[in-house]
């Protein structure tokens, strides 16, 4: 079936089958891999994207819902060179190693910092518990959080 | 948030330099999502590859029917051990491992058959459509009575392959180290036995890669791996080819941790990608990806401390028995350096240590952070409180009346003669001050167990725990080493580097680059992507050793460079050299003692201060605080060093509270990470990070690895702080509510 949706403000149609998740649609149909395919069973958050401005996993939303309405990526954060505040604040607090987690965890942290600009620790840490990382073990996720919320 | 002190820095540093912190060079790229990692990569024509796995822990197979998965739409190739053009076997140190099951699957999830389709759902449904007949086997699933029970390997020899000759069936090495009189008493003697669950690296990049024929009968792999010429070297002959055709590079790693030093789709993307023609790509799911890599080897240790009346540590007594799963995978390895580690950092006139690893038809288990260490850490630190307590003395201070320092003896006979300051780490550790206990009632998110626990807090009761983490630096017993690195100096003064060191999140990238400005004295330099082709060997990014070793060979060619241009100006200079460090020897393999002047090149220790809540009615736990201390040599890159530290110590908390691979006959009953979890933001405490700068004399800038200690040592520390919290013996991990509670 074929879909029409606006993905980082520009339309895109894709044909998809019934049972493709928007993952596999935005990383094999549309070119874009930032999404990433960690578990494709919202249990890792790394494929976490911006449907309609809510947060959700794009491996546990089907294309055909997405049919219709705005998805932003990774890939649409930044405006051309200019890094947005989070990406920034991530590369520069030493939150990022292996890397897997990053696009997740950035587009999670845009979404809780929108909601709230100055999150409390409490917050912080439960707004991004849905987004695993392996490798730093959170201090330098949470110091980037802190780096890029408004005082 | 994170504190860090560094003893030593007092001269200025020039920023991006060795010993100030960069920022990664990969850092926007991933923030970006523009960082292809080795799942993203696509080719013209690329086919996908998917592969079918036994559904038995043990089985004989009886036939393999691919007709009606052949005719299936899309597929292009099914494929068997009979298309296995060359060796039918492959491993890190025994060939030992089928690339696809002939005869017997020995695990759950053991490789049978390869398909390659046009779409992934094809190749999932032609896989699906494989018809394996398997007349299944009785398991063989405890590894106490492995060594009883029919070999699972009848061919591999238990005898004269080198290590301590072991005669009974399903050894996979036994090692025995006797030192000074193991037979010499205490005044004071404390016994344990401790258990370890099967951990797993759970990396969230999967297994995946791109195979590429080139069209003349050779291959380009592209994967994340953690080691390209050794794959190499295990692909080519499997594909009956010269290694010069096999090409392997390094595609962007997901993480590693040990777990993609085996090989997952190399050999298989490139027999499908030869036999078709077409570019294959192989992704593994969640669920394959547990099924399909090794694990850290689950264990069971006996221990006896004996001491003087004061508490020092006059023998100590130790058996250990790992679970290698089915095939040996770095399992020999693993044997020998739980058995080196074994005592801790503490220096002992004697010991009887065995350690004995057995096959079984549980996952196979081979090389994760800390390797072997972690296992023995977890058993001799919790008999360092126990003896502290037997004896009436400060935990803290029985550790430092025994602290090992330079020139001191190892029970291998090895004296110990770098750097090894023990005794400054602990007190570091120790001296961290501990915050102050919160008050009830307070938000359940506070509380052990979050917002899973619905009292007010009364059950709760906190404890405080100390461990000392200790190995070694780089590979040991003779598996000497070496890392390539070719320097090019262009007549416009840049420089380009190649380097096969797999950068898999660590950031030896940047330490690369770091060496190379320190040395060339320039910002014009660029990294050339690794591969075999261009490049000797740089090891495997594990072991601790990466940045040892690259920063070693790269500052080598950096200077051999500079030499040449200075003898011939003005032209362009190309110099390639190799990096070893200090030789090692092997064991001898009767008394497990030294048979050069050393079995292992470095050491580095860590030590921990944990502070925990528990629930002792629930059995919830809640980790409040970390504070470390660790022996880093020289931090190269000290924003790095910290990252180490802090993921390190998460991977060793979730050892000790959450994770475990759980299995039912050998099958592996929670493959995802619904079922096997790892820790979270909410698991996670702050962690204070104290670096030590002790240069180790012999490495390059004096830096060590960092990467292990952290990870040993957590598992130890918090579940000190949990038995300082609950009184209870706590000798299993992962602690289960069942097990604080005392069910």
């Amino acid at each position: 079936m074929k879909i029409r949706l606006t993905v980082n403000g520009e339309p895109r149609e894709a044909d998809v089958w019934a049972g493709e998740s928007l993952l596999t649609t935005l990383r094999d149909a549309l070119g874009l891999p930032g999404s990433k395919n960690a578990c494709e069973q919202g249990e890792c958050g790394s494929c976490s994207v911006l449907l309609d401005g809510d947060l959700v996993c794009a491996c546990l939303v089907l294309a055909a819902q997405a049919d219709g309405h705005e998805v932003t990526t990774v890939e649409g954060l930044a405006q051309g060179d200019e890094l947005h505040r989070v990406q920034r604040a991530f590369v520069d607090a030493g939150a990022v190693q292996c890397g897997f987690c990053t696009p997740g965890l950035v587009v999670a942290t845009v979404a809780l910092l929108d909601a709230n600009p100055n999150p409390s620790e409490d917050e912080m840490r439960e707004a991004l518990s849905g987004n695993l990382c392996r490798c730093t073990g959170y201090a330098k996720i949470f110091d980037a959080v802190r780096m890029a919320s408004r005082p | 948030m994170s504190t860090t002190s560094v003893s030593t820095s007092t001269e200025a540093l020039e920023p991006g330099h060795v010993g100030s912190s960069v920022r990664r060079r990969d850092g926007v790229p991933k923030v970006t999502g523009e960082f292809a990692y080795s799942s993203d990569l696509y080719a013209a024509g690329m086919l996908w590859g998917k592969t079918v796995r036994s559904p038995h822990a043990h089985a004989r197979i009886v036939e393999i029917d691919i007709s009606e998965a052949i005719g299936m739409p899309g597929v292009h190739a099914v494929l068997t051990h009979e298309d296995v053009p060359g060796q039918k076997t492959y491993g890190l140190e025994f060939a030992d491992q089928p690339v696809l099951a002939s005869d017997r699957v020995r695990y759950f999830g053991e490789a049978v058959a390869l398909v390659a389709a046009e779409e992934p759902e094809q190749a999932r449904r032609a896989a699906d459509a494989v018809r394996v007949t398997y007349e299944p086997l009785e398991p063989v699933t405890e590894m106490e009575r492995a060594t009883e029970l029919e070999p699972l390997h009848p061919d591999r020899p238990t005898m004269s392959h080198g290590y301590r000759d072991d005669p009974r069936p399903n050894v996979v090495r036994t090692i025995v180290i006797s030192h000074g009189d193991p037979e010499t008493e205490g005044e004071v003697a404390v016994s344990g036995v401790y258990e370890i669950g099967i951990q797993d690296q759970a990396f969230l990049g999967p297994e995946s890669g791109l195979a590429i024929p080139d069209g003349e009968g050779g291959v380009d792999v592209y994967v994340a791996t953690q080691w390209l010429h050794v794959d190499r070297d295990q692909v080519a002959p499997c594909l009956d080819l010269p290694p010069e055709m096999v090409r392997i590079h390094l595609a962007g790693v997901g993480g590693a941790f040990g777990g993609r030093e085996d090989l997952s789709m190399q050999v298989h993307g490139a027999l499908l990608a030869l036999h078709t023609k077409r570019p294959v790509k192989i992704v593994y799911n969640r669920e394959e990806s547990f099924v399909g890599h090794i694990h850290r080897h689950p264990a069971k240790i006996w221990c006896e401390h004996r001491a003087t009346s004061t508490g020092r540590l006059v023998n100590v007594r130790m058996r250990i028995l790992l679970d290698g799963g089915a095939y040996a995978s770095s399992s020999t390895a693993v044997t020998s350096n739980a058995a080196s580690f074994a005592l801790g950092p503490y220096a002992v006139a004697n010991a009887l240590i065995e350690s004995t690893c057995v096959y079984t038809n549980n996952p196979p288990c081979g090389a994760m952070r800390g390797f072997g260490a972690v296992q023995t850490c977890f058993a001799g630190e919790a008999q360092m409180d126990k003896l502290a307590a037997a004896v009436g003395i400060d935990p803290v201070d029985l550790r430092l009346l025994n602290a090992l320092a330079p020139g001191d003896v190892l029970p291998t006979g090895q004296a110990i003669e770098g750097s090894l300051p023990v005794a400054e780490v602990i007190r570091r550790a120790a001296a961290l001050p501990v915050p102050e206990a919160e008050a009830l009632p307070r938000e359940a998110i506070r509380l052990p167990g979050g917002a899973g626990n619905t009292t007010r807090g009364e059950g709760v009761q906190r404890g405080v725990g100390f461990a000392v983490g200790f190995k070694n630096i780089c590979y040991s017993e003779g598996f000497d080493d070496s890392t390539g690195a070719r320097v090019i100096l262009r007549t416009d003064g840049s420089a380009e580097i190649h380097c096969a060191a797999a950068e898999v999140g660590q950031g030896v990238t940047d330490v690369i680059l770091q060496v190379a400005r320190t040395e060339l004295r320039t910002d014009a330099i660029t990294l050339a992507a690794p591969e075999t082709a261009t490049v000797a060997s740089a090891g495997s990014a594990s072991a601790s050793r990466m940045t040892w070793m690259a920063a070693g060979a790269v500052q080598l060619a950096c200077r051999a460079a500079l030499d040449e241009q200075e003898r011939a100006p003005g032209v362009e200079i190309d110099v390639e050299r190799i990096y070893r460090h200090a030789r090692t020897t092997p064991l001898d393999p009767e008394t497990g003692q030294i048979t050069g002047e050393r079995a292992h090149v470095a050491f580095a220790v860590a030590a921990m201060r944990a502070v925990v809540e528990v629930d002792v009615e629930l059995g919830l736990t809640r980790v409040v605080w970390i504070g470390t201390a660790q022996d880093v040599g020289k931090a190269i890159n000290p924003l790095a060093v910290e990252g180490q530290i802090e993921g390190g110590t998460a991977q060793g908390l979730g050892l000790a509270l959450m994770e475990e691979i759980q299995t039912k006959d050998g099958l592996i009953t929670n493959a995802s990470f619904t079922d096997y979890l790892i820790p979270t933001t909410l698991d996670m405490p702050p962690v204070v990070t104290e670096l030590v700068e002790d240069p180790e004399p012999d490495s390059p800038y004096g830096a060590k690895g960092v990467g292990e200690p952290p990870t040993v040592v957590s598992t130890a520390a918090v579940v000190s702080a949990l038995r300082a919290a609950t009184g209870r013996e706590l000798t299993r991990v992962p602690v289960r509510p069942d097990d604080v509670v005392g069910l």
